[in-house]
């Protein structure tokens, strides 16, 4: 029998869901920009990367605000308590139908490895993404600020770039593993509703 | 009823402006001076000679002969401030020419001058000043080639020994002085090199009367610029030079009566350099000089210019023994056994490289290396040192001449109608034995000919603002500024290894994720069945 527990409300869903399309939008436009494929032609390419970027920034600084005035940013406080068993169940377990190693409560609703990777691509992913990316958008003003002797366009490109396969490899680990819960899409079924099946 | 008087008085205006405008335009070239030198006594004469209009002349603008001695029009000499040596086109080398100095009487047709034929010319003779070649407004006078910078007058032949006699009518052409104009400017600029457009690329007769697509300044139905509207000359001492370019012109736009000595024939003298309203491309200025985006491409009005140009493929001969000479479908001439085999160039993309404002010219007296293209001149720069931008180039190929013991470049006699004359007896040692001697070097009787390479900065066609490159000319995989060092382009420079890193990862990651859900659908079937 199955429970069901509301995990997510509703700006958390909102924030999720834009900051899927804006990312998504980021990279196919930012690969585009780095010069990997043709498709929105290179300067509609950095239009709409820069109007993204900035539309992401707007996003954040409310959802910064949401998670310390609601105390949620404590669901990313690093743990590695049974990280060791969720490993061992994506590797074995998983396979052999043993039961979840973590039990997902309103309080603690992100397993202990999703803590891990959310609090990377908060506190590292999207820092290096953000500080690389504000660089190359002030680039006119890197001489007016005094910012120039310290900074080399090709050293901002290329911590960019790095961001964005970090993030690329995050998504990739991510869309999957949302299959991975009570049914393969439940998880899914949860980021829409809010309600999360548990066993 | 307020509206309505309202827009009777801006009726009435807008009539008035009309009429205004027509009458100005109208009266344009008569307002513009406000002496008719037709009335002059003075030249109410028949001239024989263009000196004798010099002397008519000077009468009353005394001291314009002496302006005009101290400039590089007449001289033919730069003091050239970084390398301490002389340049001008008395000495500095050309793919075009092999040296002036055997070829006084058709190259000196261009010089602000009469009578330069050899080294006896007076350079202090004010009569030999021409004032009619930059201030004639007729558009009938005219230097011959082979006349040593004499306009043709009743008793000349021209070309000489042609038979064919077209006098310029002296009298009527100094009656209509005027100031000088994209015309008077052009008939020496435009065709340097030997013919219309052949040397620079970015300056040919197209620019008489351009349409706004090849020069967006000098469109003669729009703004309509004289040469003089950015080369702003002062006692006959005209601005901006190829021998002095200002790289980096890093100032606001010039004020008027500022005596900062900058150059007024720059960009930014009148745009500033903050003159686009997106600060992302006012940015690109510190590493690109305008021209670099602004003149998409050179020899854009129709006029082709020469490209690459094979001294050592003259002397071929007809099947009738006389001096081959073949033209391609356009009617350009592509071989001429007088001086050798000719390629073109038409829209032709530029070459790009720093400059920072130093140009250095090979003179007969510098040694060359001969196992590698000679660079005629060079215009230094490297990136980062704060005072070159990355310019646009037209690169000239050429294969001439050098001395293969002095390991010099070499001068030859290649024109006139004299035993010496390449032209005449197509036997290079006479020719070039010949030009050396004129021109004051040794030469020691044993030669060979070098591949050589000139560059020519392309300033002018600049096109309308709706043509200038757009982002993916450079910021592509296929970028005009590939190759060119101490830029990073987004777009083009991709990081080879990362990329490689990236996608290999993004791509094992995707792999593994596939086979972990594969081995779950597999472990559920199998599940299911028991």
């Amino acid at each position: 029998m199955s429970e069901r527990i509301y995990v997510f409300p509703l700006f958390e869903r909102f924030w999720h869901w834009a900051q899927a399309i804006l990312i998504m939008l980021l990279l196919v436009t930012g690969f585009e920009v780095h010069g990997t494929y043709r498709l929105l032609g290179f300067e509609r390419a950095v239009e709409t990367h820069t109007v993204g970027a900035w539309t992401l920034v707007g996003l954040w600084v409310f959802a910064i605000f949401w998670h310390f005035t609601t105390g949620e940013w404590r669901q990313y406080i690093p743990t590695l308590q049974k990280v060791d068993a969720m490993i061992k169940y994506y590797v074995y377990g998983i396979f052999t139908n043993a039961p979840h190693p973590f039990r997902l409560t309103r309080l603690h609703k992100h397993n202990p490895l999703q803590r891990l990777a959310y609090l990377g691509v908060m506190l590292f992913i999207g820092p290096l993404l953000w500080f690389t990316g504000w660089f190359y958008l002030f680039y006119e003003y890197w001489a007016v600020w005094g910012w120039e002797p310290y900074l080399s366009l090709q050293w901002v490109s290329f911590f960019h770039v790095v961001g964005a396969f970090l993030m690329l490899l995050f998504l990739i680990v991510h869309v999957y593993l949302i299959t991975t819960g009570h049914t393969v899409l439940s998880h899914f079924k949860a980021m829409i509703t809010g309600w999360e099946e548990v066993d | 009823m307020i509206k309505k008087s309202l827009f009777m008085s801006m009726k009435w205006l807008f009539s008035w402006v009309a009429l205004a405008c027509t009458v100005g335009f109208l009266q344009g070239a008569a307002l513009a001076s406000t002496a008719d030198h037709s009335q002059f006594k003075g030249l109410q004469q028949d001239f024989k000679s263009g000196s004798a209009v010099t002397k008519a002349c000077l009468e009353c603008h005394a001291k314009a002969a002496d302006e005009v001695m101290a400039s590089k029009h007449w001289a033919w000499e730069f003091p050239d401030p970084h390398s301490k040596k002389m340049l001008g086109k008395k000495n500095v080398l050309t793919s075009f020419s092999l040296g002036i100095q055997s070829n006084n009487p058709v190259c000196n047709a261009c010089h602000a001058g009469y009578g330069w034929k050899d080294n006896s010319f007076d350079f202090t003779a004010r009569e030999n000043v021409d004032c009619l070649v930059c201030h004639d407004t007729t558009g009938s006078y005219r230097k011959g080639s082979g006349m040593a910078g004499h306009p043709p007058v009743a008793g000349m032949e021209l070309p000489p020994g042609s038979g064919n006699v077209k006098p310029v009518d002296l009298k009527e052409v100094a009656q209509n002085v005027g100031k000088s104009s994209r015309d008077t400017c052009g008939a020496c600029h435009f065709h340097g090199g030997g013919g219309d457009g052949v040397k620079h690329g970015d300056l040919d007769s197209s620019l008489a009367a351009p349409e706004k697509d090849v020069d967006v300044h000098m469109d003669a139905l729009g703004l309509d610029f004289s040469c003089t509207e950015c080369h702003k000359t002062t006692a006959h001492q005209v601005a901006g030079s190829r021998y002095a370019l200002t790289a980096k012109d890093a100032h606001g736009a010039l004020m008027r009566g500022s005596k900062d000595g900058r150059n007024p024939s720059t960009c930014q003298a009148c745009h500033g350099n903050v003159p686009h309203k997106m600060a992302r491309l006012n940015r690109h200025a510190d590493k690109l000089a305008c021209q670099t985006c602004h003149v998409p491409q050179f020899a854009r009005g129709g006029i082709a210019t020469k490209m690459t140009w094979d001294w050592s493929a003259a002397g071929q001969m007809d099947p009738d023994g006389q001096p081959l000479v073949t033209k391609d479908a356009e009617g350009r001439v592509i071989y001429d056994a007088k001086k050798g085999r000719f390629t073109y160039g038409e829209n032709r993309v530029p070459d790009y490289f720093w400059f920072n404002g130093k140009v250095s010219h090979l003179t007969a007296s510098d040694k060359i290396d001969p196992t590698r293209p000679v660079p005629l001149n060079r215009f230094e720069g490297v990136p980062g040192d704060g005072e070159s931008r990355i310019w646009p180039f037209k690169v000239m190929r050429a294969m001439q001449p050098y001395d293969k013991v002095h390991l010099t470049m070499l001068k030859a006699h290649t024109t006139g109608t004299d035993e010496d004359s390449y032209g005449k007896s197509f036997d290079w040692n006479k020719a070039i034995a010949r030009g050396m001697k004129e021109a004051g070097h040794p030469f020691s009787g044993q030669f060979d000919f070098v591949k050589t390479e000139m560059s020519w900065p392309i300033t002018h066609m600049v096109a309308p603002k709706e043509q200038a490159l757009n982002c993916v000319a450079c910021h592509g995989t296929q970028s005009r500024l590939a190759g060119v060092p101490g830029i990073h382009l987004p777009g083009h420079h991709a990081h080879g290894w990362l990329d490689k890193l990236g996608w290999g990862l993004a791509g094992l990651t995707l792999l593994g994720v596939i086979i972990h859900g594969a081995g779950r659908a597999f472990a559920y079937r199998k599940g299911a069945r028991k």
